[in-house]
């Protein structure tokens, strides 16, 4: 590959993005680092405050119970979805009529409305009237999101994998479909079973778009809010209040501007400390290649 | 073994339609169905709760909101993307590296952080329930998506493609827009449909900027939920309307999407 050639000119063509994304991402921001260092008691009256917004915060045991609920939400479904998405796109045929029904049927998740989502597992798991509800009862569970905190997790948890696990499979699959049949054939040739081809052609050939799925996975499923907050609103009690939920709750719900603005900080720092990592990882694993 | 293969694509594709299959069935059921008891499809099949966001403009034009914002915003993030994403892949800059983990960082950004900046930033520029605050204010993350994704096509298309056509005498904007363009077109379509689909799904952001005129119909859906106590199978009718522009965006670019996932980035 012929190395870039440099030219500083190119700013020039990156100008109009960086123009759009400062005006949605600097200013806003800016406006919330304000608001975390300042208190207010009448509109327009301001008074500094440095960090007490900050200490208020990460010493409220509100807040560490949302970062862990948050932590744990993500850990589940990232150890749920990878793997099955890798699973479901393993299975699927290579070629043939089959596949464009395959991957628009499994996209389908990915294009509804986050807040119908909700709503549609609202209703779906609804032990009286919901198909999924209705079942578990039938089948002898005694199962009411909206009553006990296990079932509501358990309902949050699989709305998750039925939304984004496409997502998965659908870059599994991408990855899967560049690998050139010839090695296979080698393999085979080679007399490997089907753990060893999995192991040392199919893994490594994902490995790079499995890293994107990772990363898109904690990104999104980290910043989760409308589909929770539409199906369990939260609860029942705080039992599902996640990260986004509590902010949300503290800016509009309660006006606590501070300290929302403190956790929006707290919180986007997180998720760029967690982002970098990854970028690092997948930058040198671009390298390698 | 080609049979387990089988039954694992089915199994995942039924669980995924099952919920799907429940919003269909209750949008074709009354209300006092609905809340009557459990069944598996609608014994009295009416197109009432259809027939209603049809002739209703309250509805109606939720979905007209949606899709003027989401029109707007994808135009707006693949022309802004384009001759970025062609810097981030053709050329070595100062900066360049940082400025692109700066722009992913904005994909990166929990929309809850910005909901209350976003609504003054909007007022400020009295744009406040308009098609365009909610197009501008998705740009936050479809723009740096975009960027990536396009990137990604294009560092597909060997730079001798490039240096060719600038020896046989194209300027750059002629090239970009005769030759390139068509080259990455498939990018290009894998790129409107992420740009279409984030900003179609994105509610709270949307919800927040609008108020009356231009209210998005997630929006509208919510607030029907709250007011008029529960209007099931209008909600279910709607619901499921939010799912039919998606379906046909997605049939539009079938062939192209595993393979756009490949090569792009997303």
């Amino acid at each position: 590959m012929v190395a870039k050639t440099v030219n500083q000119r190119a700013w020039f063509l990156v100008l109009p993005v960086l123009f759009i994304v400062a005006l949605n991402a600097i200013i806003p921001l800016m406006t919330v680092v304000n608001y975390s260092i300042q208190d207010t008691f009448s509109p327009g009256v301001f008074f500094f405050e440095g960090t007490k917004w900050y200490q208020e915060v990460l010493s409220s045991s509100r807040f560490h119970s949302a970062l862990g609920r948050q932590f744990l939400f993500t850990a589940i479904i990232l150890a749920i979805e990878i793997p099955l998405g890798v699973a479901v796109a393993l299975a699927m045929p290579r070629t043939g009529p089959w596949v464009s029904v395959c991957l628009v049927l499994m996209a389908l998740p990915l294009l509804i409305p986050w807040n119908v989502v909700g709503a549609m597992w609202n209703i779906f798991a609804l032990p009286d009237i919901g198909l999924l509800g209705y079942g578990l009862n039938w089948l002898g569970f005694d199962y009411n999101y909206t009553q006990q905190p296990v079932a509501a997790w358990f309902t949050v948890v699989l709305m998750d994998v039925w939304h984004w696990t496409s997502l998965v499979v659908l870059l599994a699959y991408a990855g899967l479909s560049s690998i050139p049949d010839a090695y296979y054939q080698a393999a085979k040739i080679d007399g490997a079973g089907r753990f060893a081809v999995f192991r040392y052609i199919q893994l490594p050939k994902m490995k790079r778009v499995l890293i994107i799925a990772l990363l898109l996975r904690f990104m999104d499923s980290f910043m989760i809010y409308t589909e929770p907050f539409v199906l369990t609103g939260g609860g029942p009690g705080n039992s599902t209040t996640f990260l986004s939920i509590d902010l949300v709750k503290a800016a509009i719900g309660e006006f606590n501007l501070g300290i929302a603005a403190a956790m929006s900080i707290l919180y986007f720092l997180m998720t760029l400390l967690v982002c970098w990592v990854f970028y690092t990882l997948m930058m040198r694993g671009e390298d390698e290649t | 073994m080609k049979r387990t293969k089988i039954i694992v694509v089915f199994v995942y594709i039924l669980f995924l339609m099952l919920p799907i299959y429940w919003l269909l069935n209750m949008s074709f059921k009354t209300t006092n169905e609905i809340l009557g008891g459990f069944s598996w499809y609608p014994q009295n099949f009416t197109l009432d709760s259809y027939i209603t966001i049809f002739t209703d403009p309250t509805w109606y034009n939720g979905y007209i909101n949606s899709i003027t914002y989401v029109l707007i915003n994808t135009v707006i993030s693949v022309s802004f993307a384009l001759p970025a994403a062609y810097a981030f892949s053709r050329y070595r800059f100062m900066g360049d590296k940082h400025l692109f983990f700066w722009l992913l960082s904005n994909r990166m950004a929990p929309p809850a952080v910005f909901v209350l900046p976003f609504v003054e930033l909007y007022s400020a520029m009295s744009l406040f329930d308009t098609p365009l605050a909610v197009a501008l204010a998705h740009c936050l993350f479809n723009v740096p998506l975009a960027v990536w994704i396009l990137e990604g096509f294009m560092s597909g298309v060997p730079r001798e493609v490039d240096e060719t056509a600038y020896i046989d005498g194209y300027s750059f904007p002629h090239f970009f827009v005769k030759i390139f363009m068509p080259l990455i077109a498939a990018g290009i379509g894998v790129t409107a449909f992420f740009c279409f689909m984030f900003s179609w799904v994105e509610m709270l952001l949307a919800k927040n900027l609008t108020s009356v005129s231009a209210k998005p119909i997630v929006a509208i859906m919510t607030k029907t939920a709250s007011t008029s106590g529960y209007e099931l199978g209008l909600l279910a009718a709607a619901g499921a309307l939010t799912i039919v522009p998606g379906a046909i965006v997605i049939w539009f670019v079938r062939k192209y999407i595993a393979k756009g996932f490949a090569l792009g980035r997303v």
